[in-house]
């Protein structure tokens, strides 16, 4: 088993706190989604868990290890990161993208056996195998954030960090990704950290949910836990009602808190 | 339908193409070099193919490739397929570079002053961008970055004519900046090919990460990659493999934008798939409009430079009209 932790993590951009002593650590064989308001850290506490920022105060450690100290290449082997919006920059093949997904693994010869047959799993697990030739850029959005589900699996990493894996996914492949992301975290025993806006889904895929407000942690538990009204009331300012239902815990916003 | 199998095709035929090409290249010119005299040293035109149109040929191949490969690495690098030495003032800052020298003097008392500065102007050219741009920078903020290094080399050059001590310094820069094979001694080729060669050989390295860059600057270091690493390595191929070629020709321009535009659909968009077919497609298109000037009827014969800005000024505007909407 695997353990990723932040301690004391502060950030700043310009003169706004963005972390305030974030403490949060998470293990492998889990799925934690973290949730928060517009502007609450999310995607900074993900980039600095990725290794990917600087904080101004206080470390990320896997495995004890500061992750900032890692050899970029080594990081990337065990750890893949799915930015937010990701950009992609040429009309290249989905099977290419999906094969940058290799590229800690591969000198300059390119991509050998192994990694082609990466390539593949990969693609299979997110159901992409049949777009394998298509031109990226004329994906759907779905298809899209599927593909670059791909990408991050290629690699086969002890940890995936997902920046709003969900967004632009219809429900019907939204839960097939909420299905993936169990599997990898359950059965495959990785790693899984994803940021999500969707209150009900994050309550049903989650093992465990860390609620983000205003840059520090304001509830972290199973979903049922974290996600109590006066949790909501406090990030969101909405007042909700929680049912448990055939799916897990069911969100129902009713309106404005206050 | 597949984008991407016809890569090892594509290479092979380029590579065909720059091997016939540069067989007419020795051939063709006002006097016509059959293939006999190749094996008849004593032949009175033996020195024409040798001593004339050997190193232009040459030249033609490597500065071709430098130039091709300089903006197939500087499109993958920013993501942006108007990038090339010449729109991002790479060029003209090696060429002032090489005009300084030319101006002050110092490029007849040793050749390799001019290929020094033509470097270090380019190098400058470089880092200037980079710093200019910033992290993460969008399309138009490099090519504005590139505008502003073009205005300041232009005016650079224009301040060394202006001040040229006499009319055959204006003269000889005037006729050095518009860019030509002519007349280029096997020594200028010797002097110039380790350059280049150097150059290219260094922006092989950038491919895994120009691959990886098409995920973004975060997709990539997410991956591993190094990017001050590659900023650096790229800086150095770049400003070896231009400014070398620019301080012996002078600005041979559009042909790092036209030839990755042209090819990257054939090897399947992968930037650091597009550098070696980048490379030959390059020397390709030179050594096509350097024996076409050559050809051409005319009481002088038309500037390489000339010609390529005749013919890349309306694929640059037709390419932005294409991207219009992107940029918009």
């Amino acid at each position: 088993m695997s353990t990723l932790a932040a301690a004391g993590l502060g950030v700043m951009l310009g003169d706004r706190l963005v972390l305030a002593g974030v403490e949060a650590a998470f293990a492998t064989g889990q799925v934690t989604a973290i949730l928060g308001p517009n502007g609450a850290g999310k995607s900074t506490l993900l980039a600095c868990l990725a290794g990917l920022r600087e904080p101004e105060a206080g470390e990320v450690r896997l495995d004890d290890q500061p992750i900032l100290k890692l050899d970029p290449r080594a990081r990337a082997r065990r750890l893949g990161f799915i930015p937010q919006t990701p950009e992609i920059a040429w009309a290249i093949e989905v099977e290419t993208l999906v094969g940058l997904g290799r590229t800690p693994f591969i000198g300059a010869r390119g991509l050998g056996a192994d990694d082609h047959a990466a390539v593949r799993r990969a693609m299979e697990a997110c159901d992409v195998t049949a777009i394998a030739h298509r031109d990226v850029t004329t994906l759907s959005g779905g298809e899209r954030g599927r593909v670059l589900i791909a990408r991050a699996l290629a690699g086969d990493p002890q940890w995936l960090l997902a920046d709003e894996p969900l967004a632009g996914l219809d429900p019907g492949h939204a839960l097939d990704a909420c299905g993936l992301f169990r599997t990898l975290a359950h059965d495959q025993g990785r790693g899984v950290v994803v940021t999500l806006h969707d209150l009900s889904l994050a309550a049903r895929m989650a093992d465990r949910i860390l609620v983000l407000t205003d840059g520090a942690v304001l509830a972290d538990g199973p979903p049922a836990e974290a996600l109590s009204p006066q949790v909501l009331a406090q990030a969101y300012g909405v007042e909700a009602r929680l049912t448990t239902g055939e799916g897990g815990v069911l969100i129902e916003i009713v309106g404005r808190a206050g | 339908m597949s984008l991407a199998p016809k890569r090892s095709a594509v290479m092979a035929a380029l590579t065909v193409a720059m091997v016939v090409l540069a067989l007419v290249s020795l051939a063709a010119g006002r006097v016509w070099v059959p293939f006999a005299v190749w094996f008849r040293p004593t032949d009175p035109l033996w020195p024409i193919l040798f001593d004339l149109r050997l190193p232009r040929t040459l030249l033609a191949v490597g500065v071709g490739a430098s130039l091709g490969m300089s903006g197939a690495a500087m499109q993958g690098y920013t993501r942006n397929p108007l990038a090339d030495p010449g729109s991002l003032g790479v060029s003209s800052m090696a060429a002032l570079g090489a005009v300084l020298t030319l101006y002050l003097g110092m490029g007849a008392q040793a050749p390799w002053v001019i290929a020094a500065a033509g470097m270090a102007g380019a190098l400058a050219a470089v880092l200037l961008l980079m710093g200019l741009s910033g992290r993460s920078p969008g399309v138009v903020t490099f090519i504005l970055a590139g505008v502003i290094l073009n205005t300041m080399a232009g005016a650079g050059v224009a301040l060394a004519l202006s001040l040229a001590p006499n009319p055959w310094a204006v003269n000889e820069i005037v006729n050095w900046i518009m860019g030509s094979l002519a007349d280029r001694s096997a020594d200028e080729v010797a002097m110039a090919a380790p350059f280049m060669l150097v150059g290219c050989v260094t922006l092989m390295f950038t491919g895994r990460a120009l691959d990886a860059l098409t995920l973004g600057e975060t997709g990539a270091r997410s991956l591993g990659i190094n990017l001050d690493a590659i900023r650096w390595i790229l800086a150095i191929g770049v400003a070896l493999a231009t400014g070398a070629s620019v301080a012996v020709t002078g600005v041979i321009g559009f042909v790092g934008l036209i030839v990755p535009h042209l090819l990257r659909p054939w090897v399947g968009a992968r930037p650091g798939g597009l550098l070696i077919p980048s490379a030959l497609g390059g020397a390709v298109l030179v050594l096509a409009a350097d024996i076409a000037v050559r050809l051409t009827p005319a009481a002088n014969e038309v500037k390489l430079g000339v010609a390529m800005a005749a013919l890349g000024g309306p694929f640059f505007f037709a390419l932005l009209m294409r991207m219009r909407r992107r940029l918009a």
